[in-house]
Parts: C-alpha cells; sequence; structure tokens
C-alpha cells in the first residue's frame, strides 16, 4: 500500500485537540512509518495539497478564512474526520451563538468590555470577518467521521487513524463518543 | 396482590399487577434507558427516552407509566427505538446550550452519558441556541437553566422528598423553565430550605453547587435512594 496521505487543519479552535495528537507519544513513530503528514498547522506549508487520503480537522467555522479553507480542505481530501467537539458540535466557538450575530459579540468583546481604545478590528484581506453564526463542521460540508470529545483523548484518535490506516470506514462507539473531556 | 405475566424482548416475565413495564424489565435485568425517571419520585413521562414497544404493532409507549398486563409483548430493544432514543438526545442538545467541555458537571451528567450511550456522535438538528438566564441569587446554589433539560426531577424531589415545594415549572412549551416560588430569585425563596435534594436529583449541570469545581462536583443522587428506602421501608441502610 502507498504512503497514506494524512493532514490536519486548525479551523475555529483553541488548538488543543491539536495538543491531543501530539499526546500519542510513541505511537507516531509508528504513525511515521506509514503516513506522509503533508499539511498541519505545525508545518510551514502554504497551500493545502490535492490527493489527501484523511484529515483531521479541528475547531468549527466561525469566519471567512474557516469557511474558505474547509471547502476546499473537502473538495481535496477523501476521509474527513470532524476532529473534536468544536468541529462536531460547534463548542467554545460557538458559545457566542446566543448573542444572536457577528455584531453584538464584536461590541460585547472589544467596546463594552474594553479596558483602553475601545475599537472593533478592521482589517479587510487581513483580519477575516467573523460569520454571523458559528457551525459545525456538517452544517457546510459531507463528514466521514466524527470524533467528539474536547480534547479527543490520544487512544481515541489512534483508534480512529488505524482504522483508516486498515482501510475501513472508521466506527466509534460508547465511551469513545463522549463530549467534553475527560472519558 | 396477583401476579402476570407478560413476554419482554421474547422473555417471559413476571410482574405484580400494577407495576409499570419499567420496573419490571429492570427487575427481569433488562436495561431501558431513562432520564426523568427517578426511582421513589412519582413518574413524569416527560423524557421519552424510556420508550417500549407494545403488541404487534409496536406502539411506542412509555415504560415509566406503561402499566403491566397479563399476555403483554413488550419489546425494548428495535432498531427504531434506537433511532428514536438518539433523536431524542438529539432534541434535547439543540432545544439549550449544551456544552460539556465547559460544564461543571462534565462527567457527571445523564445527558453526556445519554449522547454516548445512543450512539449522538453529532447533532442532526438545528441548534437553537436559546436567550437563557443564569440565577446565582441563592448562597449554596445556582441554577443554569441553559443546561436545564425539563426533566422536573428538582420539581418532584422539592415537593415530593423535602416537602417545600420551591420548584415548580412555569411557562409553555420552549419556552417553559423551572421556577422558585413565584418566579422570584432563588435566594429569596421564602420556602426553599436550601436542603440540596434538587441539586442531587439534576441529570445535568443545570443546578449546581457553588464553589464546586467540575473535579469535585458530585450530585450524590444515591442520597436521593437512601432518604427514599428511609421514608418508605423504614431501613437505614447507607
Amino acid at each position: 500500500m502507498d504512503r497514506l496521505k494524512l493532514a490536519t487543519v486548525w479551523l475555529g479552535g483553541c488548538s488543543g485537540c491539536h495538543m491531543s495528537f501530539l499526546d500519542l507519544d510513541e505511537w507516531l513513530i509508528d504513525l511515521a512509518a506509514v503516513a506522509d503528514v503533508v499539511f498541519t498547522p505545525v508545518m510551514d506549508v502554504k497551500e493545502y495539497p490535492a490527493g489527501v487520503d484523511a484529515v483531521l480537522v479541528e475547531g468549527a467555522v466561525a469566519n471567512e478564512d474557516n469557511l474558505e479553507m474547509i471547502l476546499k480542505v473537502r473538495e481535496r481530501s477523501k476521509v474527513l474526520i470532524a476532529f473534536g467537539d468544536c468541529a462536531v458540535t460547534g463548542n467554545v466557538t460557538a458559545l457566542r451563538n446566543p448573542l444572536g450575530s457577528a455584531l453584538p459579540v464584536l461590541e460585547r468583546g472589544y467596546l463594552e468590555l474594553a479596558d483602553d481604545t475601545p475599537q472593533i478590528p478592521n482589517e479587510p484581506g487581513i483580519i477575516p470577518r467573523l460569520l454571523d453564526r458559528v457551525v459545525p463542521l456538517h452544517k457546510v460540508v459531507d463528514v466521514d467521521v466524527y470524533m467528539p470529545g474536547c480534547p479527543p483523548p490520544a487512544d481515541r484518535i489512534r483508534r480512529v487513524l488505524e482504522q483508516v490506516l486498515a482501510g475501513q470506514p472508521p466506527h466509534l462507539e460508547g465511551a469513545d463518543l463522549k463530549f467534553g473531556s475527560g472519558r | 396482590m396477583s401476579a402476570v405475566t407478560l413476554t419482554i424482548n421474547d422473555r417471559l416475565v413476571t410482574a405484580a399487577a400494577g407495576e409499570t413495564v419499567l420496573a419490571a424489565a429492570r427487575a427481569a435485568g433488562i436495561d431501558v434507558p431513562t432520564l426523568c425517571y427517578v426511582d421513589g419520585l412519582s413518574a413524569h413521562g416527560g423524557c421519552r427516552l424510556c420508550l417500549v414497544e407494545v403488541g404487534a404493532g409496536g406502539r411506542l409507549q412509555p415504560a415509566c407509566f406503561m402499566p403491566v398486563a397479563e399476555g403483554m409483548v413488550v419489546r425494548t430493544d428495535t432498531d427504531r427505538l434506537a433511532e428514536y432514543r438518539r433523536m431524542i438526545v438529539e432534541l434535547l442538545f439543540a432545544e439549550g446550550n449544551h456544552v460539556c467541555s465547559v460544564c461543571v458537571a462534565n462527567g457527571n451528567c445523564e445527558l453526556q452519558d445519554a449522547a454516548a450511550a445512543t450512539g449522538m456522535d453529532h447533532e442532526r438538528f438545528e441548534y437553537t441556541y436559546p436567550k437563557r438566564a443564569v440565577d446565582a441569587s441563592h448562597d449554596r446554589f445556582g441554577i443554569d437553566h441553559n443546561r436545564c433539560v425539563l426533566c422536573t426531577r428538582c420539581v418532584r424531589a422539592c415537593d415530593e422528598l423535602e416537602g417545600a415545594h420551591t420548584w415548580d415549572v412555569a411557562g409553555r412549551g420552549a419556552g417553559a423553565k423551572v421556577v422558585t416560588d413565584l418566579n422570584q430569585p432563588w435566594g429569596e425563596s421564602p420556602t426553599c430550605t436550601s436542603c440540596g435534594k434538587c441539586f442531587m436529583a439534576c441529570p445535568t449541570g443545570a443546578i449546581f453547587r457553588k464553589g464546586s469545581t467540575v473535579a469535585e462536583t458530585d450530585h450524590g443522587r444515591d442520597r436521593l435512594q437512601f432518604l427514599v428506602a428511609a421514608r418508605e421501608k423504614k431501613q437505614w441502610i447507607v
């Protein structure tokens, strides 16, 4: 079998899921023997490549950059794995949704709670605009596997990747479906 | 009391007349998931997680209310029930603002457990993101309505075990919420005895104990069972 082309993507999340990925410890060495990581925020790769076999997508879709990226990722990847609670449910990233839309969130954060020089950041082309509503991945693209957890524990990540490596459609059940932290 | 014989999942089960299908199934070691039901409190029939199929047509009935009958045929384990149970849990998640990762009941929550048990790996319904309040006016406890599933376990525990009836439900449909006394701040309630039974009864993090971290949160739900056994059977068994 060809080496697996693996990618990881970081959208609207805290990078905790990526920390948990690194928590795979020495299994990462085994993984490196059979897979190439072709795109990830911990490597300096600018463009998401075509022909990715499996991708772990952390974070919810919260701004225009996230939206553009997830559409590109879906188009260029075979197995798209919603990686962690933000990707699966919106989670902490979506805590702002009850405020209604993007503007009240920005007003709350940058004007009402500002200690100094209150202003809403506005740098077109540099700071992506917030979407009015934070959405989980499956509201925008087809998702092949849902991996809940905040973050998903390393052994849960390993179980999914082992199934991907074995060429099976990954499946999780029971305690592996637990939202939130811990097990 | 006369005995009746019914069939649950192809097994013959004997139960006392007047018992519910839920009690008969559990006595026979057959698991039926519940959320709003608590042993020792009156049944509520609100969550529908305990739905079972009754009779040849598979009519859906809540096991917590359905009385057993001679020759009754019950199934608790069909694919249809599994799908409905998962949908019920998804609807509960969509109706409130349930964020396990930042909830004080993370790891101690029956809704979180029900999601994993019913195979809910994601939410298929639209989240409603309701605007709900938090009442932290009580000295020892607080209520976060974002996490409330309206199971009314607090209402029943307060009324039936403590005898205070501080809690009740106000409003209708999606606008319904639990209230203390006449919908006034909990801290100003003249009837609340601060006993904490509502906290013990709460399946989620809606009613929480102030000053308890996630790791320290233990609802002590078994203490409700202790009180029920003490009251009804005069057995003071810890």
